[in-house]
């Protein structure tokens, strides 16, 4: 009799379904996952792209992380925003950055942006949308700069601008209204910047700084908070009481630990060695 | 018919109406025993009175904005049957008073009950001939009554409301939602455009230090501006709309007009990654 192996399946396990629903229905659900409830954008510019993200993390109505990073690290050449769920969009890129790495070494080329789509776009899709990774891929290559948006059931676009997330309707009404091919370095960093301040002011979800990347042929520059709008105003007064304020009436100090020393001179007794 | 030979030969069951031989409100299936239960009587099979609670032909988004001498506002002339674009020649601007224009989104049908509501609060004004008219902010709070009332009701009128004039030489502006929430502001937009048209309606007064600083052709202009994203990126809308001035001269609607669009960057695109 031969024992059947088990063969491994891919997604996820899904056996604890119903058991979940039913305490869900008798009030103990599964915590909230925190949502970057966020606004990112990508455009392509005359010689590369620039990706700008906002810095707002939230769970639920409470903003988790007032300084979160979104935009991550791929490769030399390409850098991932992340929109959706923050551990998704965080495990899904590095994991990728880390697949996108021994094919470097094993073709020996720089990675194309195609290629870390392609990985991503399969991966999601194997996970039937249960990732909730929304993500807006940009990097250059051989073949010039790309510009993708990668969606958690993992369906792709190429286009020339982009937004995702809870604010892209107001970063993307900004890009419509302003967006034109071939903008020079600093028109396609201020038109970022504008996109992501229309999420950050309107949107609810996104709020704090923006950060910006700019990426071209010869360098890719990490601008970590390139605007700040929401900084914490300065408060006129302090609060510190001076030293003198409370007035010292009495003072007494009590040792709570008698501390007793006695030396007992013992000669000891030579060592019984017969 | 019963397709399955096994289940011939049996007389028919009476408890299963599998062809709706009889009018019932919610076809579970099951013989009604009573005529009032037929009739429905406002009470669908077991449950409690409801009325209509989705909008069937609606209009999208009105936008407002204020400027120096009055107040102007904007929406397309479409309305549609869910996905259908059904009537396009519907004129969601109407003139109330001399220097009143109610914008409205939302059930058509609603819409056209509020402007009979409207008129004959209009004629009840005249015959009291006591030397007013209904100004602004009057039909504003009448509307806003109304709309309440019927939210408390559970049965509300499906809109939201804009209503822009000039009232004592200053600009008016101010939307009613559904549920009867009153607000206003310098700029307003509902629909879609609260989230693609306000980012940018915002940001116009505020580079500009207030509404006192737009010229009338600035608010023509921004409110052209604001239509073209809407076109761009809001599936329920169309590139004919009309422009409603109000200011201390009087009220004017404009003729349908159209803005230009660009479409050429979709010849750059070919497929949607690889």
């Amino acid at each position: 009799m031969t024992s059947r192996l088990q063969q491994t399946k891919g997604g996820f396990n899904f056996d604890n379904h119903v058991r979940n629903t039913m305490m869900e229905g008798k009030g103990m659900g599964i915590p909230k996952a925190t949502k970057t409830g966020t606004t990112i954008v990508g455009l392509i510019y005359k010689d590369g792209l620039v990706l700008g993200a906002d810095t707002r993390a939230t769970a639920g109505p409470i903003v988790a992380d007032k300084n979160c990073e979104k935009i991550h690290y791929l490769a030399p050449n390409m850098y991932c925003c992340g929109a959706g769920t923050a551990a998704d969009t965080e495990m899904t890129t590095a994991l990728i950055s880390s697949q996108l790495e021994l094919h470097r070494l094993s073709t020996g080329r720089q990675a194309r942006v195609v290629t870390a789509m392609t990985m991503l776009k399969q991966m999601l899709f194997k996970y039937q949308g249960q990732i909730g990774a929304a993500l807006i891929l940009g990097g250059v290559d051989i073949n010039g700069p790309h510009l993708y948006t990668i969606y958690p059931h993992g369906s792709t676009d190429k286009l020339p601008y982009v937004t995702m997330g809870s604010g892209s309707l107001a970063a993307m009404s900004v890009f419509e209204s302003r967006y034109k091919p071939d903008l020079s370095r600093e028109e396609g960093i201020s038109l970022v910047q504008e996109a992501i301040e229309a999420g950050i002011f309107n949107d609810l979800g996104s709020g704090s700084n923006v950060d910006v990347v700019v990426i071209n042929s010869e360098k890719v520059e990490v601008l970590r908070n390139y605007a700040k709008p929401n900084e914490r105003g300065v408060k006129e007064a302090s609060y510190k009481y001076q030293k003198g304020t409370t007035e010292i009436l009495k003072t007494s100090i009590r040792d709570l630990v008698d501390i007793k020393e006695t030396v007992n001179i013992h000669t000891p007794e030579a060592m019984d060695i017969s | 018919m019963d397709h399955f030979p096994t289940n011939w030969g049996n007389p028919r069951s009476e408890d299963v109406d599998s062809y709706n031989t009889y009018p019932v409100a919610s076809h579970s299936g099951t013989v009604p025993h009573s005529v009032r239960q037929i009739a429905g009587f406002g009470h669908a099979a077991g449950h409690p009175t409801s009325h209509t609670q989705q909008p069937v032909v609606t209009g999208t988004s009105v936008l407002g904005i204020k400027y120096n001498g009055g107040v102007m506002m904007a929406a397309d002339n479409l309305a549609s049957y869910g996905s259908l674009a059904r009537f396009r020649d519907v004129e969601r601007l109407h003139q109330v008073a001399d220097f009143t224009v109610l914008g409205a989104s939302g059930d058509m049908s609603d819409y056209q009950y509020v402007k009979h509501l409207l008129d004959s609060q209009m004629i009840k004004e005249y015959n009291a001939d006591d030397g007013h008219t209904l100004a602004t902010p009057n039909i504003y709070e009448y509307l806003w009554r109304v709309m309440y009332n019927r939210r408390s009701k559970m049965n509300p009128l499906w809109n939201t409301f804009v209503l822009g004039g000039v009232h004592k030489g200053e600009g008016f502006l101010g939307a009613i939602d559904l549920k009867g929430t009153p607000y206003q502001s310098p700029s307003i937009a509902t629909g879609f455009g609260s989230h693609l048209a306000q980012p940018i309606l915002r940001k116009e007064i505020e580079n500009r230090g207030g509404e006192e600083n737009i010229t009338e052709e600035d608010a023509a202009q921004i409110l052209k501006k604001c239509m073209k994203v809407l076109f761009y990126r809001d599936a329920r809308s169309m590139n004919k709309f009309q422009l409603a001035r109000i200011s201390a001269e009087g009220v004017k609607i404009s003729e349908p007009m159209s803005v230009e669009t660009e479409w050429a960057f979709a010849e750059k695109i070919r497929g949607y990654g690889a």
